[in-house]
């Protein structure tokens, strides 16, 4: 991964600097014009929430079985992967259906399932935060639970709205915008590549100097 | 499951940044009383709790016998019996209820006598249904020293096992130890009354910052030998 | 001893010694009655209540009473670290967790019984016309917030902040609980009563129950051990 690690930069660095290139070539969509173009950014950001998700509850049930303290960075990094991908999901959301729709929030299933499953990885980063000594495990258990909250809440979510109907969220892709649309989902999951890839390094590296604290000890 | 020694085999505990316990190398007989000595902060406690099988190392391992605590699970808890620090009774339960419940809990045999006798053992038997709360120090201490003994463990771990109890019950605890030492029991205690557990002990370790040295009490006795590590 | 056993010898425990005090229950109790009061203040307009609020009120008390009930349970446990004393015992850990998690739903059971109809009285929510629908429901659902609440206090007996941390962490993962009980509540509830859609409602409560119980005992152990 260090040797890739640079080049991958570089690619993903380009991939974003094109793809505003893209979106403004793609076709309009019917009803949303301009504003539907928020799109090609917003749903990228949500495909990375939840495999931070994810990763954070498998690398949390490895870490549980298998004591691994590796698992334990990964798992830390998909929350915090998820936390922050997620509120700027969060944030185009709203933005997008103000100038959609003229309202700020909408029940929509995604947008709701996705806010719960935020609040739930926010709770994970405060537990390690302000849980004390050993809370590690402890988050690792709330971030299985987390995971397995998710069909739930998707499910429960759904049925509340078709009692009461509203307009979906995700229009329909017209053809010249898949390419787009890809191309974008392809540069948000390099990118977390990327993220795991620091992040992950960077948890070792913290580990390392607790290590070499505790040597200068003996 | 039985075992006749306990072996502590470069162990390290960290927390965080702070080592707590640095490559501790400790063996145990069967028949064996040993003091654990050192400054507050020094590890003690977590050394017990190691052995208590409520921690892991962080390296090293720990052996009971032959086996460590993974394979030895629930029946080897049965065979530990533990006094921490905070006494683990209930205090708004009886003596004679907390003594019950943990003879339940560890499947004791002919549970009313063993409580019954414990009671006598720890000179409660006139408190026996007042509930701990209303207990002093000494009381709650007597009562935790019986509960730890209950299922008669084959390994005794005792942390600070003299504090707050008056004469009469200090000469009655150790001479209790005295007896489960040459029934085989495996003792190991904290303290830092060296003179009244001089005379009780056959080896003495001292744990200073987080590191374990052997004293030799033959040479002038504890209080002598813990200055000899204290000051080296 | 067998699993059970350790479960019944642990929940006497704990009985006996809510018995002595009632401290739990009592103020269990009290919290969930000032909180329908409270919500009786925000809701009820010109002496008459909004329409459809009783299904809401109900099992928002009822998750406000758990998370304190929950709360203090694991509190108890603490003092004297006796959690520490259980976790020492020859005993399957899940045992620890199965006692405590009867013992709170039996505590839960008995607010519910005090809540549901000072609910009915003073919504003018006709509660028990579906009686033993309704009951299915408040079972299921209290059972599946509580599965989630007993691990989470647990988990959090030991750590720091825990009061504010106990319901950050547990209402995330509880909404689909309290959607199924408000939702299937009020289609009960409503002027047309639909008992299909609350059998829906009441089968998704049953699987979040099934799911989440087997997550806490299959975690619980490694969870709780250092």
């Amino acid at each position: 991964m260090q040797r890739l690690f640079l080049p991958l930069t570089v690619v993903v660095a380009a991939m974003f600097a094109y793809a505003p290139l893209m979106i403004a070539n793609a076709p309009f969509e019917s009803t949303m014009l301009l504003v539907q173009k928020i799109f090609y950014f917003h749903v990228p950001s949500w495909f990375v929430m939840f495999s931070g998700a994810f990763l954070c509850a498998g690398a949390s049930a490895v870490y549980l079985a298998k004591g691994s303290r590796d698992a334990d960075h990964y798992a830390v990094t998909g929350a915090e992967l998820a936390v922050v991908f997620g509120l700027m999901g969060l944030i185009t959301g709203p933005l997008w259906a103000r100038k959609a729709w003229g309202v700020w929030w909408e029940w929509d299933v995604k947008l709701t399932l996705a806010l719960i499953v935020w609040l739930t990885f926010v709770a994970y980063l405060l537990l390690r935060r302000y849980g004390g000594p050993g809370s590690e495990k402890l988050a690792a258990g709330v971030g299985i639970f987390g995971a397995a909250n998710i069909p739930f809440v998707y499910y429960s979510v759904n049925w509340w709205r078709t009692i009461h109907p509203k307009t979906t969220v995700v229009p329909t892709l017209g053809p010249g915008m898949r390419g787009a649309f890809w191309f974008c989902v392809l540069a948000f999951m390099l990118l977390m590549v990327l993220i795991v890839a620091a992040r992950v390094r960077l948890e070792r590296q913290r580990a390392l100097v607790d290590e070499l604290f505790l040597e200068l000890e003996d | 499951m039985d075992f006749d020694s306990l072996t502590f085999d470069e162990v390290t505990r960290n927390f965080g940044r702070r080592r707590a316990l640095n490559r501790v190398s400790l063996t145990c007989h069967a028949g064996e009383l040993i003091a654990l000595l050192g400054p507050n902060g020094a590890g003690k406690s977590t050394l017990l709790s190691i052995a208590a099988t409520l921690l892991t190392p962080s390296s090293g391992t720990v052996r009971y016998g032959s086996q460590s605590a993974r394979d030895g699970g629930a029946a080897l808890r049965a065979r530990i019996g533990f006094l921490a620090h905070d006494l683990f009774v209930y205090p708004e339960l009886s003596a004679a209820e907390n003594l019950w419940f943990f003879a339940r809990l560890h499947a004791v045999r002919d549970a009313a006598q063993v409580v019954d006798g414990a009671l006598r053992q720890a000179n409660l038997q006139d408190r026996r249904d007042d509930p701990v709360m209303t207990f002093s120090r000494g009381m709650r201490q007597r009562l935790a020293i019986e509960r730890a003994l209950l299922h008669a463990p084959r390994l005794v771990l005792l942390d600070e096992p003299f504090t707050g109890l008056d004469d009469t019950a200090v000469v009655a605890t150790r001479a209790r130890l005295s007896v489960l030492r040459d029934r085989g029991c495996i003792v190991l205690l904290t303290t830092h009354d060296l003179e009244t557990v001089e005379a009780l002990v056959d080896r003495a370790v001292v744990l200073s910052g987080g590191r374990l040295t052997a004293i030799d009490k033959n040479q002038g006795g504890l209080r002598a030998g813990y200055r000899r590590v204290a000051t080296s | 001893m067998s699993f059970l056993r350790v479960v019944w010898l642990l929940m006497r425990k704990d009985l006996i010694i809510e018995l002595r005090s009632r401290e739990i229950l009592y103020t269990t109790l009290f919290f969930a009655v000032s909180c329908v009061l409270v919500f009786a203040f925000g809701f009820v307009r010109e002496g008459q209540p909004m329409e459809d609020v009783g299904a809401g009120i109900l099992w928002i008390a009822v998750a406000f009473s758990g998370t304190l009930a929950l709360g203090r349970a694991f509190e108890r446990e603490r003092q004297s670290e006796t959690m520490r004393a259980l976790l020492m015992a020859p005993v399957d850990r899940p045992a620890l967790y199965v006692a405590k998690l009867i013992g709170v739903m039996a505590l839960m059971a008995a607010v519910e019984v005090i809540v549901v109809p000072l609910v009915a009285l003073l919504f003018q929510a006709p509660l028990f016309q579906h009686l033993p629908m309704l009951l299915a429901l408040l079972l299921a659902g209290t059972v599946g917030f509580t599965a989630v609440g007993t691990m989470f206090g647990a988990m959090l007996a030991r750590a720091r902040s825990r009061d504010v941390l106990l319901p950050v962490l547990l209402y995330p993962i509880t909404v689909p609980v309290i959607i199924a009980g408000v939702r299937g509540t009020s289609a009960l509830l409503q002027a047309d009563p639909d008992p299909a859609v609350a059998r829906a409602w009441l089968s998704l409560l049953l699987s979040f129950d099934v799911v989440f119980i087997t997550l806490a005992l299959w975690t619980f152990e490694p969870v709780m051990t250092d």
